[in-house]
């Protein structure tokens, strides 16, 4: 058959299954269901068998290049594939992400540990020698952070008179885009060979020691730690879980082990991705606390109270969640 | 290992597929302007909500942080694996098998974005999409996802009325493939420059001549004897 029958029998074929495509492409996965498509598998079928027969024939390039792409566009819409989002989410968050953080626990404990490490350090230093905080932290920040965190005139933690609720919602857009942020570059940091995620969890952990060492030698603890001590639980443990998840990529390129190096990445990136869902989760979780109870006064005894609370649950969710039953992460 | 910006891939059809993969200049400007998109949309929030006071800025600040982060997650998993920039440019995003790029895979190539602009103007990622054979930045390696073109250029095909001969000498695939593309293009060429070409195949005939049989025996190949 020369190309012109070819292309005069099939062409509405060809014609038609554009229509469809075009169709699909213009709507949303979940609704297509509303579209008539019993001829589209059918007509799919057909196209790739005329593509190869084209190539067989040595028809035109220009031909062969427009029956691959139209099937192209074809493969794209038959193996589109997005299932219902919200049993996943439940399901993840009862089972996938704790599972997941325990699967990697090694990089996790290095992370934790650099990161501990270099707040214990720091905080150690700056007691013994208080000038040291000037090696962390410039005079302006500091004299910011001193005025935060001032002790009211009756010495309790009362630190936030006057915030109203309009800067509740400030400082809540501020913590999203500040600290969501800064656990997702962690976690693309570690792709450099996780030079990136060991350098965020140190320079990370010596401010956090030097900020709180300082406060300390300036009498300014109680407001500081009754302010940080509910929203630490998920923002300090989320910081941490990025960076593990970004050393167990840098890792895998490091040391791909049986793997080729590219697939090593592959299985690294989809393995520690269920980590990043839920270290997104736990920021936004810590920025609600952060910005609307962290800054509420209350007695001391309460606001440790809830602190301990929130370490003590999260910890026990990320050690024992899931234990039972298999969830996909 | 060939270098070649075509990857081709076998469906579960058995038919092959073939890829053409997009490089860094197509992207970079598709990134572009989705960076213009993204600016005009944030001054739009901006203007909207400014009034609003601290809740304003809370709003905006968590826009900045959507717009960054989410802006192509949500257009490549929701719209074919096209960024209105990516879709401007003609360029999609899919798995390496040819697939449609599933919410997860776009995300990871998302969120290692601060990778491949490490140091500095996606200096990494260049490097990266140069050395890979499949133009893959670090993102797209973690995510098995590449940059394909996906403009679909009709055909058109005019039959005109002129004889049509049969080829005298015997003919194999490469040189029908040869002759097809040369009835393609040949619109892209000088009438001389056509003489030029269609005497490397008829040397013993003058360049009109060498034209006009090389143009009839093509005409047979597409359609056949007249």
């Amino acid at each position: 058959m020369k190309q012109i029958q070819f292309e005069h029998r099939y062409r509405p074929v060809w014609e038609s299954l554009e229509d469809q495509l075009k169709q699909l492409e213009a709507i949303r996965v979940n609704r297509r269901k509303a579209l008539p498509l019993n001829q589209f598998v059918t007509d799919y079928r057909q196209l790739c068998h005329q593509l190869a027969l084209a190539r067989e024939r040595g028809y035109s390039l220009e031909l062969q290049q427009y029956l691959n792409n139209l099937v192209l566009r074809a493969h794209r819409q038959l193996y589109r594939y997005n299932p219902p989002l919200a049993d996943r989410i439940g399901d993840f968050l009862a089972r996938g992400f704790p599972q997941a953080v325990r699967r990697q626990w090694r990089w996790h404990m290095v992370s934790a540990l650099s990161f501990v490490l270099s707040i214990a350090l720091v905080w150690i230093l700056v007691q013994q020698q208080p000038d040291m905080v000037y090696t962390v932290l410039d005079e302006n920040s500091l004299t910011d952070i001193e005025m935060m965190y001032q002790p009211g005139e009756d010495g309790s933690g009362d630190i936030h008179e006057g915030r109203g609720g309009d800067d509740d919602v400030m400082m809540f857009g501020y913590y999203i885009k500040n600290n969501i942020g800064i656990a997702f570059r962690t976690f693309a940091g570690g792709l450099l060979l996780g030079v990136g995620a060991i350098i965020v969890m140190l320079f990370n952990g010596s401010f956090f020691g030097a900020i709180a060492a300082h406060l300390i030698n300036v009498g300014g603890d109680q407001p500081f730690f009754t302010f940080v001590i509910a929203h630490g639980a998920p923002e300090l443990t989320a910081i941490v879980l990025a960076g593990g998840a970004g050393l167990r990529l840098g890792w895998a390129i490091i040391a791909p082990g049986p793997y080729t190096r590219l697939n090593a990445l592959r299985l690294a990136a989809k393995d520690s991705l269920p980590t990043m869902y839920g270290v997104f989760a736990l920021l936004l979780l810590a920025a609600f606390i952060e910005a609307f109870w962290s800054p509420r006064d209350f007695e001391p005894v309460v606001k440790y109270s809830v602190g301990a609370a929130c370490w003590g649950l999260l910890y026990l969710y990320l050690l024992f969640g899931g234990r039972h039953g298999t969830g996909k992460g | 290992m060939l270098i070649d910006e075509r990857l081709e891939i076998e469906t579960p059809e058995g038919t092959l597929l073939t890829l053409s993969l997009a490089g860094p200049i197509p992207r970079a400007m598709a990134y572009g302007i989705d960076l213009l998109i993204r600016l005009i949309i944030f001054a739009i929030i901006a203007f909207l909500v400014g009034a609003f006071g601290n809740v304003g800025t809370g709003m905006i600040l968590i826009s900045l942080f959507l717009l960054e982060w989410f802006y192509p997650t949500l257009f490549e998993a929701l719209r074919n694996g096209q960024t209105p920039g990516k879709k401007f440019m003609g360029i999609a995003v899919v798995h390496s098998n040819g697939t449609p790029l599933s919410f997860n895979g776009s995300l990871i190539r998302n969120l290692l974005r601060t990778a491949d602009a490490f140091p500095l103007f996606y200096l990494l990622g260049f490097i990266s999409t140069l050395v890979s054979p499949r133009f893959q930045r670090l993102g797209d390696m973690a995510a098995n996802s590449v940059v394909i073109h996906v403009e679909n250029a009709p055909t058109a095909v005019k039959p005109d009325e002129s004889t049509a001969t049969a080829p005298d000498w015997p003919l194999n695939r490469d040189d029908q493939l040869a002759l097809l593309a040369f009835q393609e293009r040949q619109a892209q060429f000088s009438e001389p420059r056509q003489q030029e070409l269609a005497q490397l195949a008829y040397p013993e005939l003058s360049p009109s001549l060498a034209l006009q049989r090389l143009k009839a025996v093509t005409r047979y190949l597409m359609e056949g004897a007249r």
